[in-house]
């Protein structure tokens, strides 16, 4: 019961969120540093959360199949492929190299 | 006016379906990372918000404590109050609405509302987006749910590499110019060098704490980072649709920037 709990709280934290920004007065808010950060969290935690799914494996880092899946999502995004394929691009490599017996 | 004439409806509507289909992703990523058919619902539906789910389940497959996995889908969520700040004054919705357009306000609904330059088709814009997005993303959630439990072995199907492209997917569109970058670098450096010496989920939050003090005292620009996973206007990439800086390209003490100053221009 201890993931739903901590499910329903971010539900409720990611609703918080979203109502402070229509009922928190502008000029609270609005600051350029506020700005900066809402955007510079979101790169760092999108980086982090890559980098965490790509090499680690619980508290080790590895260098396996999903190497692979980085590269290959690399590629798709870099020839503009949309969301979608990007992430089977990504599941293709992965499932290819384990079933060539690498990583 | 027809509403299928309307621009901003046609565009909320292709984002819708482009946004939710990605919703099959996130069901299969869910389940595969633990949570059952029922938790990954409740996520598309309470949540909704795209990012944070990913980073909740990314966490939790990690091998992340559900503490860990909050604190990173709500540290994500925070861009979501500038949006708010900003639909809040540029489509004014009524009080009684307010609690569903807070609901519907994520990267998609704030930036088909803010390329719009008239206050009817922003209106349209948003709610378009938002509730098509809201529609086809929980629709999307469900099936790949199903198909995540139906798959089996999720290493077998590479499920584990899938989330690792999602996250390059949802930061791509983000990395235009060299401070994105560079941060996007450091913080993937400090996550894997805190792997080995930190429990699982802690390095995320770590690379957190990076991200925010170089936002705080960094003097990028402001809205770096702010750019919609799906963009409503490609090809329209003068930095992100929705906080558009000031003339003084984002320098600090201009005062009323973002939402308050757009919404009375």
């Amino acid at each position: 019961m201890s993931v739903w709990f901590w499910i329903l709280a971010a539900c409720a934290a990611a609703y918080a969120i979203k109502v402070a920004g229509y009922l928190v007065p502008a000029r609270v808010l609005d600051h350029p540093r506020m700005l900066r950060v809402a955007g510079t969290l979101t790169i760092g935690l999108l980086a982090s959360l890559t980098a965490v799914n790509a090499f680690a494996s619980g508290q080790q880092l590895a260098f396996d199949a999903r190497v692979g899946a980085l590269v290959a999502a690399g590629i798709a995004l870099a020839c503009r492929a949309p969301f979608l394929v990007v992430v089977i691009a990504g599941a293709a490599a992965a499932a290819l190299l384990r079933l060539a017996g690498i990583g | 006016m027809r509403l299928t004439r309307s621009p901003a409806f046609r565009i909320g509507a292709s984002i819708a379906v482009a946004t939710g289909l990605y919703g099959v992703s996130f069901g299969a990523l869910a389940v595969a990372a633990g949570l059952s058919f029922w938790q990954t619902v409740a996520l598309s539906a309470l949540m909704f918000t795209g990012g944070s789910q990913f980073a909740f389940i990314g966490v939790l497959a990690g091998g992340g404590a559900g503490p860990a996995a909050f604190g990173a889908a709500t540290l994500l969520g925070i861009r979501n109050v500038v949006y708010g700040m900003q639909m809040n004054a540029l489509i004014r919705p009524a009080p009684r609405l307010r609690p569903l357009a807070a609901h519907l306000t994520i990267d998609e609904s704030a930036a088909t509302a803010s390329g719009q330059e008239d206050p009817l088709e922003r209106r349209r814009g948003f709610w378009t987006a938002g509730i098509g997005v809201f529609l086809f993303w929980n629709l999307f959630t469900v099936l790949g749910a199903l198909l995540g439990d139906a798959l089996g072995d999720p290493k077998a199907w590479g499920l584990d590499g899938a989330a690792v492209a999602a996250f390059l997917g949802l930061l791509w569109p983000r990395l235009r110019g060299r401070d994105p970058v560079a941060i996007a670098v450091v913080c993937a450096l400090v996550t894997v060098l805190a792997v080995p010496f930190a429990p699982p989920g802690l390095p995320i939050l770590l690379a957190a704490l990076v991200a925010g003090a170089w936002g705080w005292f960094g003097r990028g620009p402001q809205d770096e980072g702010m750019e919609p996973d799906v963009d409503p206007y490609p090809g329209r990439h003068a930095g992100a649709p929705g906080t558009t800086p000031e003339p003084g390209g984002g320098a600090e003490g201009t005062g009323a920037s973002g939402a308050g100053g757009r919404g009375s221009a």
